[in-house]
């Protein structure tokens, strides 16, 4: 099918609706804002609701009535509008309702700025809200995967029955790139749980609460063990140039991009280089790390960020091999240039 | 649909309470404009004091039933006509 | 004689569960205290779900606060929800499920407090769902804290000496704000303190789901109650403080009725067949076009900048679009933000034989600058080798670099001079393209075709295209 030159957060939505979303709720903000556009755009005419809230915080909230009602639902945001939304998501994940959310990541704390940043992985692949909790993150790199892997993410949150997570920082939002579509949109049938006003689903129950401690402590462990049944079998990666390298980057989203072309100057240079990228951030690929470390003396982990995602590198290798980190931040990107530079300076001392 | 033996002198009306289901909140009493409710001197199982119905002179006008915070604590009964 | 016959008149309603499954324990009565309102609330609701035959369309919204086990009562489809959000949650049930009735049973705490701006909003937009509004001044499930009710003077844990006007400010009359509003289309304030109120709420609360059976929009009923734990009085009493003194701060009525006269809101369209999806998403499902060309190790770096309205933007997607219409693989990647909509705008544009690995331009094999800030900003960056085209008459003296190829041309002037200065960027993209000849020009004019919006501008724009080609030829055959 040809391909058509769209931006990321254009591509994101159009998967959504192609997966079956059919509702989305959401509140402007930049770097996110093409999403809610293309939405209040496209949604309409293909009979699904589109609803500009009037905060994230009803937004998300709206996400888990459409999601109670067995629709497939999305909202969209960035940094602080998730942070608004962590009451909700935990809510989610604790009713155990589907839904994708769409995090186009900015620069924080605070204001901040709307320039990308990678600051908001604690927030989003540990929690960010309360309780015992995860949500599955899918990170894309490209516009492609902003279509594809939100696809997927629909996919996937309806098989767990869990909210899944699109983050992608501001460039691969704002960034457009030859995207091919899925030949064929699908709209499967309200899930068995949800409640839809009628009397087959009328016994049906949403709820999170669990009064009683040993109820709560069972819901809990059940919960645990989708999200270790997750770590088992949903984990994604892609892995450039790892076969023999001996400097192993570890990078994501738009960052990938960065090192993919640092590992092919470097490779230039006569260093073995090489790229581990998630694309799950949870679960992480914690063991195609490890592989790597068969080949690797070091790994380099770059993020625009003071570092967050190299903690998950560090307890993967648990000490197995040196991990540098490189970050950018307050809206820089790293160059390929400057990471060329620090590369060889961590190789001249290993 | 349930029937109840009427008592001999025949009332319009008659109160069912379920004395172990009522919390004694004395709504009911209060309603009543023909007195013909009380807080019971026993207490249930849960240690309330149940209303409980004289036995005669209800009219069924039903507004202890909606005074009631209870859904099955009370029930009301008409004469049929 | 016969006996006479007693025929129930009033007891359990039927959408209430026969035995309350879902309850630890004591399945047979609420979790309420002794004289709570929320009870009799309960009862009148579920009294006016059977009377009007809907207990299989129900959805009930439980929120947080004493009443978030509602669905251990209610036999019908149940929802439990995030304190202060069950208006928000009941909008996206009804938005998808229209058939349902959807009903949001709130305290005030959670709807006038955390959930002030989801009811108000809910209310404005008309949704048409039904709110239960249980006022009864006071926090009960936490333990006695003041609520926005809660009356003035009114000792709680939080007001220990009382509500003080100037600390906290006076009791929050919902009904009215409300009404205030054009989208509700009916608001009633009821009371339970005494049977002859309870039974005009129970006329009130009928009328309220009426109006969402009839489609007529947002519909709320405040329920004046008692908490007679809290309020540490005995329940008659309680009773007797709502009848007497809560009516005096909130009195009772109708709000808003346009019932009458409001129209019911439309409803949704049927959703076109599945097949339709990609052509109404504008998705080309047509097969891909063979890849014309294949330019062996072609790796442009495109930094182009200039001010906001220089269409910088639109120059870099025209390349990109022209490329990947010509087989190459292409990205674009525009600086975004408040310096879109003023001051400075850049992007980067790659084009590559093989698959673009960042799309970050940091160090660009072309530069085209639209302005002078931007040629100073970025000319330093570019590799060696480069080309830089600049919309100038003359390169600034200290603008030249050896091994950067730096041209000077008055792009916009040159526009200007064929209808518009704003057609600068498209002159700019034909001296490129005579310069640099990597994309044929009938891609560039499909792109054209593609992302110029009006006849009257496409016609400029290859006029544009052509006199820049024309004139960088020309330049260049005098340099030769």
């Amino acid at each position: 099918m040809a391909k058509q030159l769209v931006k990321g957060n254009e591509a994101l939505m159009k998967g959504a609706i192609l997966a079956g979303c059919r509702a989305f709720y959401g509140y402007p903000i930049t770097p996110a804002n093409e999403i809610a556009e293309a939405a209040a755009a496209y949604l309409p005419p293909v009979g699904g609701v589109f609803l500009q809230a009037e905060s994230e915080v009803a937004a998300i909230n709206m996400v888990f009535g459409a999601a109670s009602a067995g629709v497939r639902a999305m909202t969209a945001s960035s940094g602080p509008g998730i942070s608004l939304m962590g009451e909700g998501i935990s809510y989610l994940a604790g009713a155990e309702l589907p839904c994708v959310i769409a995090d186009i990541t900015r620069g924080g704390p605070g204001l901040g700025n709307i320039a990308p940043e990678q600051s908001d992985y604690f927030q989003v692949v540990k929690g960010g809200g309360h309780g015992s909790y995860r949500t599955l993150v899918l990170a894309p790199a490209s516009a492609q995967e902003m279509c594809d892997l939100t696809f997927d993410a629909f996919e996937l949150a309806a098989h767990y029955r869990n909210p899944v997570i699109v983050m992608a920082d501001g460039f691969i939002g704002q960034m457009m790139e030859p995207v091919e579509f899925p030949r064929e949109a699908k709209l499967p049938p309200p899930p068995e749980w949800a409640v839809l006003g009628d009397a087959r689903t009328r016994p049906n129950l949403i709820t999170s609460i669990y009064l009683e401690p040993d109820a709560l402590e069972a819901h809990i462990r059940k919960l645990d063990a989708k999200y270790q049944r997750m770590q088992r079998e949903s984990v994604r990666c892609e892995n450039y140039m790892t076969e023999d390298a001996e400097l192993v980057f570890v990078g994501y989203g738009i960052v990938s991009r960065v090192l993919k072309s640092a590992v092919n100057r470097l490779r230039n240079e006569g260093i073995r280089a090489g790229l581990v990228r998630p694309v799950t951030l949870f679960p992480f690929p914690t063991e195609q790390i490890r592989a790597a470390a068969r080949t690797a003396q070091t790994f380099f982990v770059v993020e625009m960020s003071t570092g967050q995602m190299v903690e998950d590198v560090r307890l993967a290798l648990a000490g197995m091999r040196p991990v540098e980190f490189y970050g950018r931040c307050g809206g820089n990107s790293p160059s390929a240039e400057e990471i060329v530079e620090k590369a060889m300076e961590v190789m001249a001392h290993v | 649909m349930m029937t109840v033996e009427a008592p001999p002198k025949v009332d319009k009306g008659r109160v069912a309470i379920n004395r172990e289901i009522c919390k004694g909140c004395g709504l009911c009493v209060e309603a009543c404009a023909l007195h013909v409710l009380a807080l019971s001197h026993e207490i249930n199982r849960f240690g309330y004091h149940p209303a409980v119905y004289q036995g005669h002179g209800c009219n069924g006008c039903a507004l202890c039933f909606y005074a009631c915070p209870e859904p099955a604590a009370l029930e009301v009964y008409k004469l049929e006509a | 004689m016969s006996e006479p016959l007693y025929t129930l008149k009033c007891g359990k309603a039927g959408c209430f569960y026969p035995e309350y499954e879902r309850k630890a324990d004591l399945k047979d009565q609420t979790h309420y205290c002794p004289g709570c309102g929320h009870g009799i609330t309960h009862k009148l609701m579920a009294e006016a779900i059977d009377e009007l035959g809907i207990q299989d369309r129900v959805i009930l919204v439980s929120p947080v606060g004493c009443s978030v086990f509602l669905y251990y009562y209610f036999d019908v489809g149940n929802v439990q929800v995030a304190h202060g959000r069950a208006s928000a949650v009941a909008t996206a049930l009804k938005r998808a499920r229209p058939e349902a009735i959807v009903i949001s049973y709130q305290g005030d705490g959670d709807l006038a407090a955390i959930g002030s701006a989801e009811i108000l909003h809910s209310a404005n937009r008309g949704e048409n769902i039904t709110v239960l509004f249980v006022n009864n001044g006071i926090y009960g499930m936490t333990g006695g804290q003041m609520a926005p009710t809660t009356p003035v003077g009114a000792k709680t844990t939080t007001t220990p000496r009382g509500r003080n006007v100037w600390n906290d400010g006076y009791p929050l009359h919902i009904s009215e704000v409300l009404s205030s509003l054009e989208g509700p289309s009916f608001i009633e304030r009821v009371a339970l303190g005494n049977p002859k109120q309870i039974l005009q709420a129970k006329k009130a609360i009928r009328k309220a789901l009426e109006a969402q059976i009839k489609g007529l929009g947002f519909s709320l009923v405040e329920v004046l109650s008692p908490c007679p734990t809290i309020w540490k009085m005995d329940p008659v009493e309680a009773q007797r403080y709502v009848r007497e003194e809560m009516t005096r701060i909130y009195p009772l009525g109708a709000k808003r009725d346009r019932l009458a006269e409001a129209a019911p809101r439309p409803l949704p369209e049927a959703p076109p067949p599945l097949e339709e999806i990609p052509r109404l998403l504008k998705i080309d499902t047509r097969p891909s076009p063979p890849s014309a060309r294949h330019l062996e190790g072609l790796e442009d770096r495109i930094k182009i900048a200039g001010f906001g309205g220089q269409g910088v933007l639109l120059l870099g997607q025209l390349i990109a679009e022209a490329g990947m219409d010509d087989g190459l693989e292409v990205s674009w990647l525009p600086s975004y933000g408040p310096e879109m909509r003023s001051g400075t705008s850049n992007c980067h544009v790659r084009l590559a034989s093989k698959p673009v690995d960042s799309p970050l331009v940091t160090r660009p094999n072309i530069l085209l600058a639209m302005n002078e800030p931007s040629l100073r900003k970025f000319l330093p960056d570019v590799a060696d080798g480069g080309l830089v085209l600049y919309n100038g008459q003359h390169v600034p003296e200290d603008c030249h670099r050896p091994g950067v190829r730096v041209l000077a041309m008055p792009f916009a002037e040159m526009a200007d001079s064929i209808g518009s200065a704003k057609a600068g960027n498209i002159v700019m993209l034909g001296a490129l393209m005579a310069l640099h000849p990597v994309l044929p020009d009938e891609k560039i004019d499909g792109a054209l075709k593609r992302l110029v919006k009006t006849e009257r501008w496409l016609e400029l724009d290859r006029a544009a295209f052509a006199c820049g080609k024309n004139a960088a030829l020309e330049l260049e055959s005098c340099h030769a």
